[in-house]
């Protein structure tokens, strides 16, 4: 088995993909000879040809909706924003007419935008964001947001052969430092289930994308002192894995959600108000949540770290849950 | 702008134009006389005295093109061959309709069938849409057109730039009908844009456009006729400014009192019908017999169509809860209609180049040119475009010479709106 990068299980799934399935296009910008601005794309144009391997104009909205056209025709499009931040210039073709075209009138919109996002690399307040709520928020779209190599990959593969509009989140910040072995041949990752990271007794960090490895650290550091924190990857966010959260709250009693995102109408919140709603009974103690801040991320190094969860935030709040 | 061939229309044809015209607006006097019942549930949007616009150009489709239809084309989706039934179910909000009630309008659409997409309320997003549909048949080697409309309005979306631009970059078989009513909602159009006629944005995006008398059915079919012969010819996109008049409201709760008497007066006696029926009375095409079928006709379907709405269910209040997501196979799987040999590898294969003929080469010529040369916004020389590398023109050919600018508009209507 060989190490890889999260970027280069991206890029292997697109080229596996594109290979086993000549429905499967790429769209967007810089995607062709120059491989995309982070190279995830780096090498498709050589081997798919330019009909596959689409360049477009900077257009995020006129992508989305091409994306949408074609999958209409029965293609699986896979397109590329730059960097997610641009999704707000397409947020009305993906919320209108991309989310909403199988429920209204029953025709399937098999696409997969893929996005470069979040922050830890000053990329400043329009590179950094993690707007995954937004779309969260609109039925009808899939999310997903891997912290793994691994699941990079096979969570890329499900996505592409999904039959449903997928957002696919690629953490820059995870995309060269974490590798993992994987293996050769072809495996998918189902989307909507979350992983447990590591097993634990004593309060169960639920959290996703590059927070994971931030909890992962804290669970590390708590367990110095005899916390033993369940770590639960969530993976995707839509469909969220309800079940897995509230079988990790049912064996913890206490929860801490940890997530890149700002805190207003995060994830957060809405994992809060599922589990007093399924399992109140079962809290020793009130959920918590460690989050950015509710600010635009700012540039400058001190700022961005003060904006983002770091690991003794995490350390902190659950061992608080831990003795509460 | 561009000249067109006009082979002539032959009888058969000018009789279904006709007929559809009158379908069209059978269907929405129907549908007027449903909403003074209180039996449409949401707004009513006429196109009364549009009629040849939808009809002419979706006539000039095949089987296998694809439409978009915006809230006035419901001439179009009778043309592809959609029923009235639809139509009333849909605006009726019934369990029988197309969305089964979760939308209404004309917002629906028929993937593996008639092969239409069905539009939302947000103006533009069809373009960037439609070309891709173009896109997609042209990767699968399937020979296809998109027609689209837009509104008079809708030119001045960010969507519409993108797809526009996009469509020409790609050289996408792509059908754009820009419906100049004159009006978006309130507003008339020299107050949204400071030109006279839309297409001349043609030139700026680089593709072919012409200005039609949209109130004339013949001319909007052989117009839209050439338009998708040069698309599928591979020289598209078209667009096609149709020059007409909003003969009511923005909807039917707008009485349009802001529209001039005396442009009501001008329009209807343009209207696309009565006109049309008195040439063909002339040509001895319509007979009074003839005439008397077609009419009986269309009574028929509408009032077996108008019973079935009629006695059609609300939906079940469950539905709400059903199909956020597709969890079942694709209702359109990809018709290949060329080798699948040809986009796989390793006949896919290319050289990544940046200097590809006509794909980022430097051009001295062009920055030497450029100069304090005045660009008028009036120009009328026809586009000469650069030409993308990829898509339709992976061989890096020379477009084909373009035809001399010669606006093919046969009567220009005077100028609408206050300026």
């Amino acid at each position: 088995m060989a190490l890889v990068t999260l970027l280069e299980g991206i890029r292997q799934a697109l080229f596996e993909e594109m290979a086993r399935d000549p429905a499967v296009v790429c769209i967007g910008e810089d995607i062709g000879v120059y491989g995309g601005a982070f190279k995830v794309t780096a090498g498709l144009l050589e081997r798919f040809g330019w009909e596959r391997v689409i360049d477009t104009p900077i257009s995020e909205t006129a992508i989305i909706g091409a994306a949408c056209g074609m999958s209409y025709l029965g293609l699986r499009p896979v397109c590329e924003l730059q960097f997610v931040d641009f999704i707000a210039c397409c947020f009305n073709q993906l919320t209108n007419f991309v989310a909403k075209s199988y429920y209204l009138w029953g025709a399937p919109v098999p696409m997969v935008v893929r996005a470069p996002s979040g922050g830890g690399v000053h990329g400043g307040p329009f590179h950094s964001q993690n707007p995954e709520m937004y779309f969260a928020h609109t039925p009808g779209l899939k999310i997903v947001y891997p912290s793994t190599a691994y699941d990079a990959k096979g969570l890329m593969k499900s996505a592409i052969r999904d039959n449903n509009p997928v957002l696919f989140f690629e953490h820059k910040f995870l995309y060269r430092r974490i590798k993992d072995e994987i293996p050769g041949g072809d495996y998918t990752v189902p989307l909507g289930k979350a992983a447990v990271r590591r097993e634990g007794r004593d309060v169960s960090i639920v959290t996703y994308a590059a927070m994971t490895h931030t909890s992962m650290d804290a669970a590390a550091e708590l367990a110095k002192e005899g916390i033993e924190a369940e770590v639960l990857d969530l993976r995707t966010l839509m469909p969220l894995d309800k079940e897995a959260i509230l079988a990790s709250v049912k064996k913890t009693n206490r929860l801490l959600v940890v997530h890149e995102d700002t805190r207003f109408g995060g994830i957060a919140g809405e994992i809060a108000a599922l589990v007093f709603e399924r399992a109140f009974d079962d809290l020793d103690a009130p959920v918590r949540r460690v989050t950015a801040l509710d600010t635009p991320v700012p540039y400058s190094p001190p700022l961005e770290e003060r904006f983002l969860p770091q690991v003794k935030d995490v350390v902190t709040a659950a061992r608080e849950l831990a003795r509460y | 702008m561009e000249t067109k061939t006009n082979p002539a229309v032959t009888r058969e044809q000018q009789l279904d134009l006709y007929r559809f015209m009158l379908l069209n607006r059978t269907v929405e006097d129907t549908m007027t006389n449903l909403f003074r019942q209180n039996k449409i549930v949401g707004g009513l949007y006429s196109s009364l005295g549009q009629e040849a616009i939808s009809v002419g150009t979706t006539y000039a489709l095949e089987k296998r093109d694809w439409i978009a239809p915006m809230i006035r084309n419901i001439g179009g989706l009778l043309v592809k061959g959609v029923r009235p039934r639809d139509i009333f179910t849909q605006h009726m909000a019934r369990y029988t309709s197309p969305t089964l009630g979760k939308d209404g309008t004309s917002h629906f659409g028929d993937l593996k069938n008639l092969h239409i997409v069905s539009p939302i309320s947000m103006l533009g997003d069809l373009i960037p849409v439609m070309t891709g549909v173009a896109m997609a048949g042209r990767y699968l080697g399937q020979k296809i057109v998109a027609l689209t409309w837009i509104g008079d309005g809708g030119t001045s979306t960010g969507a519409f730039h993108e797809g526009v631009n996009l469509a020409a970059q790609q050289r996408a078989a792509l059908v754009l009908v820009i419906e100049n009513n004159g009006w978006a909602y309130s507003t008339p159009v020299g107050r949204q844009v400071p030109i006279e006629h839309l297409a001349d944005r043609a030139k700026a995006y680089g593709c072919r456009a012409f200005i039609e008398d949209g109130n004339d059915v013949e001319a909007m079919f052989t117009t839209a006729r050439e338009a998708v012969r040069l698309c599928r010819a591979g020289e598209g996109p078209v667009i096609i400014e149709a020059k007409t008049m909003r003969m009511r409201g923005h909807a039917q709760h707008d009485p349009a009192e802001y529209v001039p008497k005396e442009m009501f007066e001008y329009w209807k006696r343009r209207d696309p019908i009565e006109t049309y029926e008195k040439r063909l009375a002339a040509a001895g095409v319509l007979t009074d017999k003839k005439k008397a079928e077609i009419l009986e006709g269309i009574r028929a379907v509408v009032q077996e169509d108008l019973a079935f709405a009629e006695n059609s269910p609300f939906p079940p209040p469950e539905l709400a809860e059903s199909a956020i997501y597709c969890e079942g196979p694709l209702l359109v799987e990809p018709q290949w209609e060329r080798p699948v040999a040809e986009v796989t590898p390793p006949r896919s294969s290319v050289k990544p180049e940046w200097r590809k003929a006509g794909r980022g080469e430097f051009q001295p010529d062009a920055v030497e040119g450029a100069g304090a040369v005045p660009r008028s916004g009036t120009a009328p020389a026809a586009p000469s475009p650069r030409v993308s590398g990829d898509g339709a023109r992976r061989d890096g050919a020379k477009p084909a010479a373009r035809a001399p600018s010669k606006r093919a508009a046969k009567s220009a209507p005077p100028v609408r709106g206050r300026k």
